[in-house]
């Protein structure tokens, strides 16, 4: 059986050296992608995303738990930062979820953000392609709110769930742009906590603010949950439905997300390809580190280093 | 293209000990080093350790354990990577042992044992030396 069989009938040891070599960016790896790329658009993707320690994997362990109830097979993607000084990380999602474990019809992969070169929006999409390949009916992928990287990841989830906690009330002004702006349904997780009523208005606020964008359109819920007591989930995993059913139900719609879709799709990976490629390249020439020497010797400015460099580039092509 | 392996390895404490000091320090020590720690937390079973390693793909293995079960949980752990063909995955431990079992650890699989006040630069400068992220 080759690789690409391996991964559509199950074979967890092939899909998880798959993901591997996607994430150390083995060539491969691109080429099973290929094949695999077929068999793949039938998951339903959720992102989370939210602060560090807001409860992000306590909820989707217990969602995964409702899901498997249910009959779902489920693959989960958990994302958490790489340290910049070490290049190392430590991925402790996994804690939250071990119950899981020897459950056949989960998946669960840890990854780290990497950065850099790392292309870590193109390697997320590449993992939850495998994990939809695979056959799995749901696709759940966690990362920290707290990167432009990291939001696009769960941006490109047909559902998005923005965790929040309470207290969190001025905090709300200061999260990062454009986090609010990509979530579909918001959850105020820790709500045995006090200070709930404060921060769901606020988000209230927050979305009746925005108003016009969700006229004739999705308006986000605020739903609250106890996490660790399995408070609240049940209704999370029914507005997901509502929101798949609200994705779908319009053709217009469904393509409009579908082209969407590919559209960040295509552009994210010709922009990894460029960095990878191209900036790499340019970075391990001698022109790059002799341009670098002129600036630093003030003999050129930056700015037309840059031009001569990107210029010659394209034009040898 | 820009391809680089990465050394990946999971720590995770098998069976009811709750001593979790240890572990936690070595998988900060192994995150410094430059390799990606997948930590799985206390309480799992030998099935569930090797799960975990297979479905993250690591090149090794870290038990800790500091509740006296190393005898029969090490060695089913390696038995149960063999029995998924995952035993290309290197197996080392840390903890407290009485000294004699230490030898018999080593030779049912475990590739090595290091006892409180090892040097965490040993610690570490040993995944480098006998753990080579796979090809
Ligand atoms: C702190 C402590 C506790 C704390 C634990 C807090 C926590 N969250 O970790 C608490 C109070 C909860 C506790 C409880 C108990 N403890 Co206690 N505890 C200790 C103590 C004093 C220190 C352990 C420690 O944290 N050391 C510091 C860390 C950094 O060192 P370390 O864990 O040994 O890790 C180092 C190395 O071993 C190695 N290492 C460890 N793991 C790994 C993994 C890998 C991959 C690698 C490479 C290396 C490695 O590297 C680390 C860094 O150098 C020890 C005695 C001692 N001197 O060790 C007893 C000790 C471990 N406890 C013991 C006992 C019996 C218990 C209890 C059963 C009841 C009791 N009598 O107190 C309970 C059981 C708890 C449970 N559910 O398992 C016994 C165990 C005896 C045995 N092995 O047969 C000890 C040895 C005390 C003794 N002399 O009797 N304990
Ligand atoms: N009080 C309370 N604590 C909770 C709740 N949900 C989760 N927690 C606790 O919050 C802590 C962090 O939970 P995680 O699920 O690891 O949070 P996370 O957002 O995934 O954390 P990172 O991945 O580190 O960003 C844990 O100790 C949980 O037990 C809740 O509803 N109420
Ligand atoms: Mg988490």
């Amino acid at each position: 059986m080759g690789i690409p069989e391996k991964i559509i009938s199950g074979n967890i040891r092939a899909v998880a050296r798959l993901i591997r070599d996607i994430d150390d960016n083995i060539p491969e790896a691109r080429e099973v992608l290929k094949e695999l790329y077929p068999y793949t658009g039938k998951a339903y993707v959720v992102g989370i995303t939210g602060a560090p320690g807001v409860g992000k994997s306590t909820l989707v362990d217990q969602m995964v738990y409702h899901l498997r109830k249910a009959k779902k097979t489920v693959g989960v993607l958990a994302v958490d930062p790489t340290s910049p000084f070490s290049g190392g990380a430590i991925l402790g999602d996994r804690i939250r979820m071990q119950r899981h474990s020897m459950d056949e019809g989960v998946f669960i992969r840890s990854m780290a953000t990497r950065g850099y070169f790392g292309g870590l929006t193109q390697s997320t999409r590449s993992a939850i392609d495998v994990m939809d390949a695979m056959g799995k009916d749901y696709i759940i992928v966690e990362t920290v709110g707290v990167g432009q990287d990291e939001i696009d990841i769960v941006r490109s989830a047909h559902t998005t769930i923005i965790t929040l906690v309470p207290g969190m009330g001025d905090d709300i002004q200061a999260l990062k742009a454009g986090i609010l702006e990509v979530g579909d349904i918001f959850v105020i997780n820790k709500a045995d906590r006090e200070g709930v009523d404060r921060t769901v208005s606020d988000i209230r606020l927050m979305i009746e603010m925005d108003e016009k964008r969700y006229k004739n359109g999705w308006k986000p819920p605020i739903l609250t949950a106890q996490a660790v007591f399995d408070e609240g989930i049940k209704e999370i995993l029914d507005e997901i439905k509502k929101h798949r059913k609200y994705l779908t139900s319009s053709p217009e719609r469904k393509s409009m997300f579908q082209h969407e879709k590919a559209r960040n799709d295509l552009v994210e990976m010709i922009k990894d390809r460029i960095v990878s490629d191209v900036l790499a390249n340019i970075i391990d020439s001698g022109e790059f580190e002799e341009a670098l020497q002129l600036i630093v010797e003030k003999k050129i400015d930056p700015y037309t280093a840059c031009d001569n460099i990107v210029l010659k580039k394209l034009k040898s092509g | 293209m820009n391809q680089k392996r990465k050394i990946r390895v999971l720590v995770a404490k098998p069976g009811l000990d709750g001593h979790d000091r240890g572990s936690r320090i070595i998988a900060r020590a192994y995150r410094d080093a430059g390799f990606e720690v997948v930590y799985s937390g206390l309480h799992q079973t030998p099935e569930e350790v090797v799960q975990a390693a297979i479905q993250e793909d690591v090149d090794m293995i870290g038990l800790s354990s500091l509740a006296g079960a190393h005898m029969y949980l090490f060695p089913r752990v390696l038995e149960l990577l063999k029995e998924n063909g995952a035993d290309d995955i290197v197996v080392c431990g840390g903890g407290i042992f009485p000294g004699e079992d230490i030898p018999k650890l080593k030779e049912a699989g475990i590739k090595e044992i290091f006892v409180p006040g090892t040097p965490l630069g040993e610690v570490v400068k040993w995944v480098e030396e006998n753990v080579k992220p796979r090809t």
